[in-house]
């Protein structure tokens, strides 16, 4: 429960079992009460077991699907377990969830809310063709949400009922399509969405998926995806 | 002329129904954007059918047409590799699958034996 609301934490990880103990055991720390679902995505180290140990609940994917994939598993669980909120929290312990009763309180009057960098809090800095896609995709999607939005990739943000109902059963699972395409579509639905600041930390282990050579292609990438949401209906 | 009309409209059918296609979302992201790529590169030859002449004598070819034809040939064979190659992975997926469904049923069937034991030496 977080202000009186049952709150499932859906945590996606892909070989994460240098972290996902800590963020599992921090969240449980922070947040007494709520109940923590890993969605091991096909990892091949001990990320299920980690997890399972620190006393999450863990669906274990039989093949990699993707973050979309294993998001989609979590809303329908929560769905089906009749949760008020969902949120989504990295495994690699970037997001502090000592946040997440923040997310909560704005679910009283948004159905989505998204912890986002570059909000002012925090010293998160990216550069190069992966800022100006992040400057893009912002620009465009704070426009079709009507409401200020600087970090649209975030992958800490809280859904309501209404909200989990829908990405239960529709949920991307193509790149990009889980952060971007789900905002465009959730905004066009008439959803009220809101950011709220938050400080993102470094990741505690592991190995980012992103390299730098990839910015570009990123770039390219984040432009299409963005375009064919817009167009899809 | 007339041929110009002929070709130039079906690649901008083509061009239509694609569009359809992936905003009904009964595409999938990657299958869209590689047809897109090829019918960006199609009408414009569709329409200027002489467009690759040039290229076509740099490499010996008779024709720029004929360059068309062998590059479509070529693209074709390509796609097609790629899709049994799809398939050979959905069939993985689907043998894991149903690997884990006969596996989870081993263990519900297990588990209602040991309880209907329990019960018949209960009562
Ligand atoms: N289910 C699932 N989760 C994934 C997959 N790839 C990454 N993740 C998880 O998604 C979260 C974010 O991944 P990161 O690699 O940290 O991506 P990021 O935070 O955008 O980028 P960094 O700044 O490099 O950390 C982590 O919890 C990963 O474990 C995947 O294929 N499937
Ligand atoms: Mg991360």
């Amino acid at each position: 429960m977080v202000n009186g609301k049952r709150t499932l934490i859906i945590i996606p990880a892909l070989n994460e079992s240098g972290s996902i103990a800590d963020v599992v055991g921090e969240v449980r720390g922070e947040l007494p009460g709520v109940d923590v679902l890993v969605v091991d995505d096909g990892s091949t180290d001990r990320t299920a077991a980690v997890a399972a140990a620190a006393g999450a609940l863990v669906a274990k994917l039989p093949y990699n699907l993707g973050v979309g994939g294993a998001m989609r598993l979590g809303y329908r669980y929560a769905r089906d377990h009749d949760y008020d909120v969902a949120i989504q929290i990295d495994a690699d312990g970037q997001h502090d969830p000592r946040y997440v009763p923040k997310l909560v309180d704005l679910l009283d009057d948004n159905d989505l809310v998204i912890g986002a960098r570059f909000a002012g809090e925090g010293d998160y800095n990216v550069r190069g063709p992966r800022r100006w896609a992040m400057v893009m995709l912002s620009a465009v999607l704070s426009r079709v949400a009507r409401t200020k939005l600087t970090d649209t990739t975030s992958g800490f943000r809280a859904a309501n009922r209404r909200v989990i109902e829908m990405f239960a059963g529709w949920y991307p699972a193509e790149y990009l399509g889980d952060t971007v395409e789900t905002l465009v579509h959730t905004a066009r639905r008439g959803y009220r969405i809101r950011q709220v600041p938050v400080a993102m930390r470094k990741r505690m282990a592991g190995t980012p998926s992103h390299s730098p050579a990839k910015a570009m292609v990123y770039l390219g990438r984040a432009f299409a995806v963005l375009t064919l949401a817009l167009i899809r209906r | 002329m007339k041929l110009t009309l002929v070709t130039g409209l079906t690649g901008l059918l083509l061009l239509g129904t694609i569009v359809e296609l992936l905003r009904r979302r009964q595409l999938r992201e990657k299958y869209g954007m590689l047809w897109l790529a090829v019918l960006i590169i199609v009408i414009p030859l569709s329409l200027f059918p002489r467009l690759l002449d040039n290229v076509a004598e740099l490499l010996g070819v008779a024709s720029g047409v004929s360059l068309v034809l062998f590059l479509g040939i070529v693209f074709l064979l390509l796609v097609c590799v790629h899709l049994s190659w799809e398939v050979s992975a959905l069939e993985e997926e689907t043998r894991t699958l149903a690997e884990d469904f006969a596996l989870l049923r081993a263990e519900i069937d297990a588990d209602r034996a040991a309880r209907d034991e329990l019960v018949s030496t209960d009562g």
